[in-house]
């Protein structure tokens, strides 16, 4: 076990001074590009909000629903079978066949060619589940047809999410999906994420609707309350044009009024439809849409063609920024929830970074200082392989670009603590082997072989605690499962090709000497 | 060498054992443990103020006032730090934080909000969920690992060591009350580990006894392993408790509730790889037929 190859030797060293200088490249600054990497800091140093969005695709799913009766009824009027008492309640669409017709209805439902089921043909499955009870037909969507739509309605989601975190243009979002209907964003170094968080909290639907003529609610028309809650309105159902036939929007000066006003341009089936409406509608008030709520309802004076317009409002220059900034990024399929929020501010973040530097330095030469008082010249082995252990750690983090978290210190404090296990092990036995063995070489040689099961096994255990950590955890104590794992390699590095190098030398040059150990 | 007479205090230790686990038990099922927002769901918030003249009540009474539930108050580190957790979090209102702190400031001073931690529901009872199938998993990859690498007398020792830390360790956080969160977890996972560890290199010691000695009986034989590697134990002991105790002092008020679990575990880990996994070789009569008779098959 003592002996080592001069290749052997020299591919220690080099693969020590290679780690090394990765570990070193988080302190200087390197031209080399290769070489000057960083070990990422996670948000509880850096700073930084995290954000966990939900989506809430009820909304999307009983519209799915709706249309989907509709195109039922077309289907079926066209095979001249006549269905009645269609309803919807809760995730259920209901209808009734009459009995000549039950058996040719769940034919066409269950048919895999028929123009209803076009989802089959493309997903070699039901996107619904049909349930016959005598003549009552129950469509439920299935499980597969479930995933599709929140995959579709999720996809979508996050590539508005990412246009309307772009806009606000911090520095290196985070934005990733977690399971099928959630998104994780984080904003590193972000201080203050009100103003994200209101704008993902929006889904920005944009319509334009005349006012109705009528006073009272009828089919064709609806109720909404005004922006500012002052007063409600009734609507007209049909939208004359919605935030999709927007191409651009930006805050602007109204010069006549010296208000702030959102400017927008049409593309051109926009503009044709808007320039259609507003010449059929002068005199009319148009309303203007955000949500469910009408922003403002000006009265349309001449027929607008050139494919622009502004919407006015009592808007701040900060509100007309971000609603012109929620237009142009487009609407969310369905409303996202924040459910889960952690933010750090970065002077929090800075004193975690001293505080878990200082009691690393403070952790790190307790042991040394009673490593030295324990084990003297063994005590500076173990030492200077401590050394470079930590040296091998946060080089690995850093060509991995790992993220070190505040627990993720913590770990490589905990490894500086347990890491010398290995070779107070090695020692101990070492000790034990000298009583009988007079001849230093192989008192050491058997102290190093017979220790070296029970080093590995005591070390594996806790890598199996580092890696159902990894894989359960989340966030920051991630990053503490990855500093105690990768710990545990670079230990058995450093005991095995550090310390017994340089025990092999000490030892070999020592050997006539009473009592080594 | 070390010559102990450890196996002497089996008994007594552990009935005391015994005592400690069972107040712990009743503890965790009487009071329970004191969940962080991470588990419970509700908002955490840190905050600094700029005026020494405000302090805990000061503070909570402007909280009451904004009808957010249960609110705790609680020093953080500094004078001018503390901690405020309620049960009310808003997920549907993105102006939930920012009109707290409007309104903080209008009652007590200006405040500067250093972390905020906001779970839902949801969120928090899949977090505990995940904890507990964490804690779970590596208590049977443990269980596992052993029986592979050892008899099933010594697999069934180590985890009931591994389980008697676990359980005082939490009994211990539920009498003080201390908040169980997300590192608490990871806290008790390495514990796990390391509990492990220490009683693997008292075992790997007493097998090799085993195969050396056919005359001597288990429980003198426990007691030459123990002391054999004793050194080992209180040697890594004191460098990890060092390691520990330099984190739970200045590694700042995060890492406060987390390092203390560490130690505790690392105390009563190592405590219980004497006292609870070799008294149980000892009860189930292990002897050299034990490893022979696994070895020939």
């Amino acid at each position: 076990m003592l002996y080592f190859s001069k290749l052997r030797i020299i591919s220690v060293i080099i693969f020590t001074i290679i780690f090394s200088y990765f570990a070193l490249s988080n302190f200087t600054k390197l031209d080399d590009k290769f070489f000057s990497k960083n070990i990422n800091l996670g948000l509880d140093l850096q700073g930084g909000s995290y954000l966990l969005l939900e989506i809430d695709n009820q909304p999307v799913i009983t519209q799915r629903l709706q249309a989907k009766i509709i195109e039922l009824k077309r289907y079926f009027k066209e095979k001249e079978i006549s269905l009645k008492n269609f309803s919807l309640s809760g995730d259920t669409i209901t209808f009734e066949a009459q009995e000549q017709d039950l058996e040719q209805v769940s034919k066409l439902l269950n048919d895999k060619e028929s123009d209803i089921n076009q989802y089959y043909q493309s997903y070699k499955s039901h996107e619904f589940d049909v349930i016959e009870n005598n003549n009552l037909f129950n469509l439920n969507y299935s499980r597969y047809g479930l995933v599709l739509l929140k995959n579709a309605s999720l996809d979508q989601a996050i590539e508005i999410v990412r246009r309307r975190v772009d806009e606000v243009g911090t520095n290196e979002p985070n934005i990733l999906k977690r399971g099928n209907d959630r998104i994780l964003v984080e904003l590193p170094g972000l201080d203050d994420p009100n103003r994200i968080k209101s704008l993902l909290g929006k889904t920005a639907n944009l319509t334009f609707q005349f006012i109705s003529q009528n006073s009272e609610e009828s089919f064709g028309t609806e109720k909404l309350s005004f922006e500012d809650g002052s007063r409600e309105a009734i609507v007209s159902k049909r939208i004359i044009l919605s935030g999709d036939n927007l191409v651009d929007a930006k805050p602007t000066m109204n010069s006549q009024t010296n208000e702030t006003v959102v400017s927008f341009s049409l593309d051109r089936v926009g503009a044709k439809k808007f320039g259609k409406a507003t010449s059929t509608g002068v005199g009319k008030q148009l309303a203007i849409i955000l949500d469910g709520k009408i922003i403002s309802a000006p009265s349309v004076r001449e027929p607008i063609i050139g494919g622009s317009g502004q919407i006015s409002g009592n808007f701040t220059f900060q509100s007309a920024t971000d609603l012109a900034l929620l237009l142009r990024s487009g609407a969310l399929p369905a409303p996202l929830n924040i459910i889960e929020e952690r933010t750090v501010g970065p002077d929090l973040g800075q004193d975690s970074i001293d505080a878990g530097i200082l009691s690393l330095i403070i952790g790190f030469l307790l042991v040394i200082i009673f490593m030295i008082y324990k084990y003297r010249a063994f005590g500076l082995i173990a030492n200077l392989a401590l050394v470079t252990n930590l040296f091998l750690l946060i080089g690995i983090l850093t060509l991995f670009e790992a993220t070190l978290t505040l627990p993720g210190i913590a770990g490589i404090i905990l490894t500086v603590g347990m890491a010398v296990d290995a070779n107070v092990l090695i020692f101990e036995r070492i000790k034990e082997e000298t009583k009988s063995e007079k001849n230093p070489i192989i008192a050491f040689d058997a102290g190093y072989t017979k220790s070296r099961t029970t080093i590995l096994d005591a070390n594996i255990t806790t890598l199996i605690a580092a890696f159902i950590l990894f894989f359960m955890g989340s966030g920051p104590v991630k990053g503490f499962s990855v500093t105690l794992g990768v710990g545990i390699l670079t230990t058995l590095f450093s005991v095995y090709f550090i310390a017994r190098l340089l025990t092999s030398l000490y030892v070999v040059k020592n050997k006539e000497k009473e009592q080594l150990l | 060498m070390n010559n102990i007479s450890f196996n002497k205090f089996y008994r007594q230790f552990n009935i005391l054992s015994l005592i400690l686990i069972i107040t712990s038990l009743v503890f965790l099922i009487l009071k329970g443990l004191n969940y962080g927002v991470d588990f419970k769901g509700g908002t955490l918030i840190e905050l600094r103020t700029n005026y020494k003249t405000n302090n805990i009540t000061t503070i909570r009474d402007s909280f009451n006032q904004m009808n957010l539930g249960d609110v705790s108050v609680k020093k953080f580190g500094n004078e001018t730090d503390f901690i405020v957790k309620f049960e009310k979090q808003n997920s549907n209102d993105p102006e939930f934080i920012k009109n707290i702190q409007n309104k903080l400031s209008s009652s007590i001073g200006n405040v500067d909000f250093r972390r905020v931690e906001n779970v839902g529901p949801k969120v928090s009872s899949e977090l505990l969920k995940s904890g507990i199938i964490a804690i779970s998993l590596s208590l049977a990859a443990m269980l596992i690992y052993i029986w592979i690498r050892f008899e099933w007398q010594f697999s069934l020792g180590a985890i009931l060591a591994i389980f008697h830390d676990v359980i005082i360790t939490l009994g211990i956080f539920s009498i003080f009350s201390l908040e169980i969160n997300l590192s608490i977890v990871a806290a008790v996972l390495t514990i796990v580990g390391y509990s492990m560890n220490d009683t693997v290199v008292i075992f790997d010691r007493v097998r090799e006894n085993l195969r050396k000695y056919s005359d001597i009986k288990i429980y003198e034989l426990t007691n030459i392993s123990i002391n054999e590697t004793l050194s080992r134990t209180i040697i890594t002991s004191v460098t990890t408790l060092l390691a520990l105790l330099s984190i739970y002092l200045f590694g700042g008020e995060i890492l406060k509730g987390f390092s203390l679990a560490m130690i505790l575990g690392v105390i009563f880990g190592t405590y219980s790889s004497i006292y609870i996994a070799n008294p149980i070789l000892v009860a189930l009569n292990v002897s050299q037929r034990t490893i022979v008779k696994e070895e020939k098959d």
